[in-house]
């Protein structure tokens, strides 16, 4: 997930700026008047910019830039400082560019054309300074912060926080004063006190240190970290730096511990959602299906075929994709129910090999359909990206939207088995197949459906598999192991202690980890997993009365 | 009672029948391979030797797992472990043996020690360069697991399905841990590079051939051995325990005991199976833990018959050639027809091969299924 992310957003800078240079000039030639001047002002002040050769003449054309207001003067000024901004000897026309092999790949200012790659000899980059530096800095920074989005606000902000200009105070008090967005005016109060640690006032300074006691930021780390152990200082403040250091430690410790705790539920409800298929077929029906795994295979790649045959709806795919697991799982479940397992009743062990020479065959059949690679299925934008509880709290989207899902499929599952005829049904033939029977009930086809409903999950979850991991045809033999843990230790036939023991092992998994690695927390799982079934050999929910025998 | 007597004729043959290959193997193969020559057509290849010695180990693992599954219906999905743990102190005394002989030419630490920087052999590798020690733990690692493992198991009466998914779970804990470069196993990529054994060349053809005696004579031997306790007052307690663990234990037997033994023995057998394994393979890595190749195991069990011995030596040589007949012939079907005799075995012939041959020969009507009242 991670690298298709980082993949996007690095694309971003090298197309992003042209857009919104193209709806400015069209925006400018619909409503023409002022837009119009604001382009002419700024084709003036980039003219005078490409022509400026002394440090102070590209300081003047850079404020002209800014007063012009265009947005086009921010990337410019941005490339600028970052050192990308060249001239083309000869025409003296101004490109962004970027360094390749042999020389540099080239796009224009003004138009946006790509001017393909040039010779190093063919560019030269225009020079700057540290004094103009700093200038163009302030320049841009003031620019941003009367940026109309604001989002963009708050990012100059924190920009201004970074620089740790005291001059910048007053300018952001001003500002403060016309804000109106909440947001943003906390996050000014925020750099105030961000910079004010550096003022040399005493009292200044100490309210400083107390109002940063809840920013995260490494920027106010080190800067206590200085204070604290700068000599120079009156004790009074070097022990409130210190205090504030650990305030902020503990809220970092505090926070790392609410996202392994998230992890653990995250990776919990991934188990209960490979588990509580399982949970079904195993646990009601006391028939060992090991080609669970292969029915959640299913379900990711019908995910993975949704994606194909609608490319341009990646965002409602998910919502496709569900049910049609479902149908597609629960049909092939339905099948080897009739067409295998009914024969085996009662007869487990032979049910688990049988099974198990399914789940070959489903996979090799999935290997000669589409190929033994593996299959990118891509995540819909909505869950993609992480939302930012507070700052330096952040969670990933995906995670969450599988956690939901999986409280879901689990509610649902409940209530079918407690509120609907069929569940009523499945439940009467666990309990006494004979005397359902002699009531009317046609238990064959109850154990078809049982079966189907267990491998119906098992597709949904392979959907949200296909969310996490690779989707291929080994894809549900990683889970199975996993999944007869987490019914096992449940207790068979009781999905609250599927459901439990789901999130129980997901949370301890995660808490070890940090201690001792993933894969020895995973072998200490399971070591703990065989010592506790012999404690307890029906799981953490044992069934009482005549269910629990046989 | 008949039927059971009549088995215990056909027992009787399938056993004798199986001995009789295993001497005439014996014979032929070292003649053939030894003094017939090379451009003759009788002619056997050191491949061929090596192959039939990894189907005689095979068997060996089959045997051991048949004692527990067919005769006291413990199903193991973890035999491969004690198999990979016997191949693996096999493996530890064939790396001491290579000494300086390494690509780093380290006179003690095995190459890939020194390839992760460690400067001492760790403590369990002690002991490993002495032939008498190796094959002491070749015999006591997986018997101290399996009677540890069993001891809590079967005391807290864990069974049934339960036991076969903890073994399973025992398998898998111990693939990832022998994964780790840190536990001084040779990680991901095992232990391998082997010269010799006992000072002789492992490549040279003698070598192979002794290996492949060794195969056969410890298969009959393990035969005869476990034969010998299934027929014997013990194996009726087994027996028993098979088919009526709770009328077994009321009537005063400790049940927990008998399990406990069986299943320890058949765990040294595994070792046994899987030290002869590694030197005629010349590799033992992790892969050997994973539970895939466990249930492999049960296969060749169901297919050659389980609760016979010898359908169980059948089952592994059968499947094992099929396996490398289609994986050369036709690889992509090799799974199919592996799934499919899964399915096609447990549901049509749940005596497997040996049920077959017995069927056919209209010996029985229906044969009785040893344990097919309890699974």
């Amino acid at each position: 997930m991670t690298t298709r992310r980082t993949a996007k957003r690095s694309s971003l800078p090298a197309t992003g700026f042209v857009p919104p240079a193209l709806i400015l000039i069209a925006f400018g030639l619909l409503t023409g008047g002022g837009a119009l001047a604001q382009t002419s002002e700024f084709d003036a002040a980039l003219a005078a910019f490409a022509a400026a050769e002394s440090y102070p003449a590209k300081e003047a054309a850079a404020g002209l830039l800014i007063a012009s207001g265009d947005a086009r003067a921010e990337e410019l000024l941005t490339a600028f400082l970052d050192g990308r901004l060249y001239t083309v000897r000869g025409s003296g026309a101004l490109v962004y560019a970027a360094e390749t092999d042999a020389g540099y790949s080239i796009v224009d200012v003004v138009t946006g054309d790509s001017g393909g790659e040039v010779g190093r000899r063919d560019v030269t980059r225009v020079t700057i300074n540290n004094s103009l530096r700093g200038s163009v800095r302030g320049m841009l920074a003031s620019f941003g912060l009367s940026h109309p989005d604001p989002g963009h606000r708050r990012r100059a902000i924190e920009t201004v926080a970074l620089s740790g200009d005291l001059g910048m105070v007053p300018v952001l008090e001003a500002l403060r004063t016309d804000e109106s967005h909440r947001g943003v005016r906390a996050a000014i109060d925020e750099a105030i006190s961000v910079i004010h640690l550096d003022s040399t006032e005493h009292a200044t300074r100490l309210s400083a240190i107390a109002a940063v006691r809840s920013n995260v930021s490494t920027h106010v780390r080190t800067k206590l970290v200085q204070l604290a152990g700068d000599e120079a200082l009156d004790k009074e403040t070097r022990d409130a730096a210190s205090s504030a250091l650990a305030a902020i430690e503990r809220r970092v410790e505090g926070y790392e511990l609410v996202k392994t705790m998230f992890f653990g539920l995250s990776l919990g409800s991934i188990l209960v959602l490979v588990a509580i298929g399982l949970s079904v077929t195993f646990g009601i029906m006391g028939v060992i299906n090991m080609a669970h795994g292969e029915l959640m295979m299913l379900g990711a790649y019908t995910t993975w075929v949704v994606q194909q045959i609608f490319p341009n709806s990646i965002d409602i795919s998910l919502f496709i994709a569900v049910p049609l697991a479902f149908c597609v799982s629960a049909a092939i479940g339905i099948g080897i129910e009739r067409g295998v397992v009914r024969f085996l009743y009662g007869r487990p062990l032979e049910t688990l090999l049988a099974t198990f020479g399914i789940s070959l065959i489903l996979q090799q059949a999935v290997r000669t359909v589409f190929s033994p690679l593996n299959r990118a299925v891509s995540t819909p934008s909505w869950m993609s990206g992480s939302w930012e509880i507070v700052p330096g709290l952040d969670i990933t989207l995906n995670r969450i939207a599988i956690l939901v899902f999986s409280m879901l499929v689990f509610a649902t599952l409940l209530y079918v088995l407690r509120c609907t005829r069929l569940g009523l049904e499945m439940r009467a033939v666990t309990q006494n197949r004979a005397m359902a029977r002699a009531m009317g009930i046609r238990t064959d086809r109850v154990d078809a459906l049982t079966f189907g409903l267990g491998a119906g999950v098992a597709g949904v979850a392979g959907v949200a598999l296909s969310q996490l991991t690779n989707v291929g045809p080994n894809l549900g033999q990683s889970y199975i192991v996993d999944s007869f843990m987490v019914v096992v230790f449940g207790g068979v036939g009781n999905l609250w202690g599927t459901f439990v023991s789901g999130l129980t092992l997901g949370v301890a998994n995660k808490l070890v980890e940090p201690a001792v690695g993933a894969v020895m927390a995973k072998i200490l799982v399971l070591v703990f997993l065989i010592v506790f079934i012999q404690k307890r050999p029906r799981g953490l929910f044992p069934q009482k009365g005549r269910a629990a025998e046989g | 009672m008949s039927a059971a007597r009549s088995l215990l004729i056909q027992h009787e043959q399938g056993g004798k029948v199986l001995l009789a290959v295993l001497a005439a193997g014996a014979v032929i193969v070292p003649v053939c391979n030894l003094l017939v020559p090379e451009t003759s057509p009788f002619h056997v290849s050191t491949f061929l030797v090596s192959l039939l010695g990894k189907y005689l180990c095979f068997a060996l693992l089959a045997i051991a797992l048949d004692l527990v599954w067919g005769y006291v219906g413990i199903l193991s999905l973890g035999h491969g472990a004690f198999f990979a743990l016997g191949g693996y102190a096999m493996g530890m005394y064939l790396m001491r043996q290579i000494g300086p002989r390494g690509v780093y030419g380290d006179p003690v630490l095995p190459d890939f020690m020194v390839f992760l920087n460690w400067d001492a052999l760790p403590w369990y590798w002690y002991g490993f360069d002495e032939f008498w020690f190796a094959m002491l733990m070749v015999l006591l690692v997986p018997g101290l697991l399996a009677f540890v493992f069993g001891w809590l198991a079967f005391r807290s009466r864990v069974s049934g399905v339960y036991l076969s998914i903890i073994t399973q779970a025992l398998t898998y804990a111990l693939m990832l841990a022998f994964f780790r470069n840190d536990m001084g196993f040779g990680g991901n990529n095992g232990l391998t590079d082997f010269k010799d054994i006992l000072g002789f060349n492992l490549q040279s053809d003698a070598t192979r051939i002794v290996l492949f005696l060794c195969s056969v004579l410890a298969l009959a031997l393990c035969y005869l051995g476990c034969r010998f306790i299934v027929g014997s007052r013990l194996g009726k307690v087994l027996m028993a325990i098979r088919d009526a663990e709770d009328r077994t234990r009321f009537i005063g037997y400790r049940v927990e005991h008998y399990k406990l033994w069986v299943f320890t023995l058949s765990a040294v057998i595994a070792g046994i199976a899987g030290a002869l394994y590694v030197p005629q393979v010349g590799i033992i890595n992790p892969g050997e833990f994973q539970p895939l190749k466990s249930i492999e195991i049960v296969v060749w069990v169901a297919v050659g018959g389980r609760g016979t011995l010898y359908g169980a030596a059948l089952g592994a040589a059968a499947v094992n050639w099929a396996k490398s007949y289609f994986t050369g012939a036709l690889a992509e079907t090799w799974l199919f027809v592996l799934g499919g005799l899964f399915v096609l075995v447990t549901v049509a012939l749940p005596q497997g091969l040996v049920g077959l041959s017995a069927r056919l020969r209209g010996l029985f009507r229906r044969p009785a299924a040893p344990g097919a009242s309890h699974g």
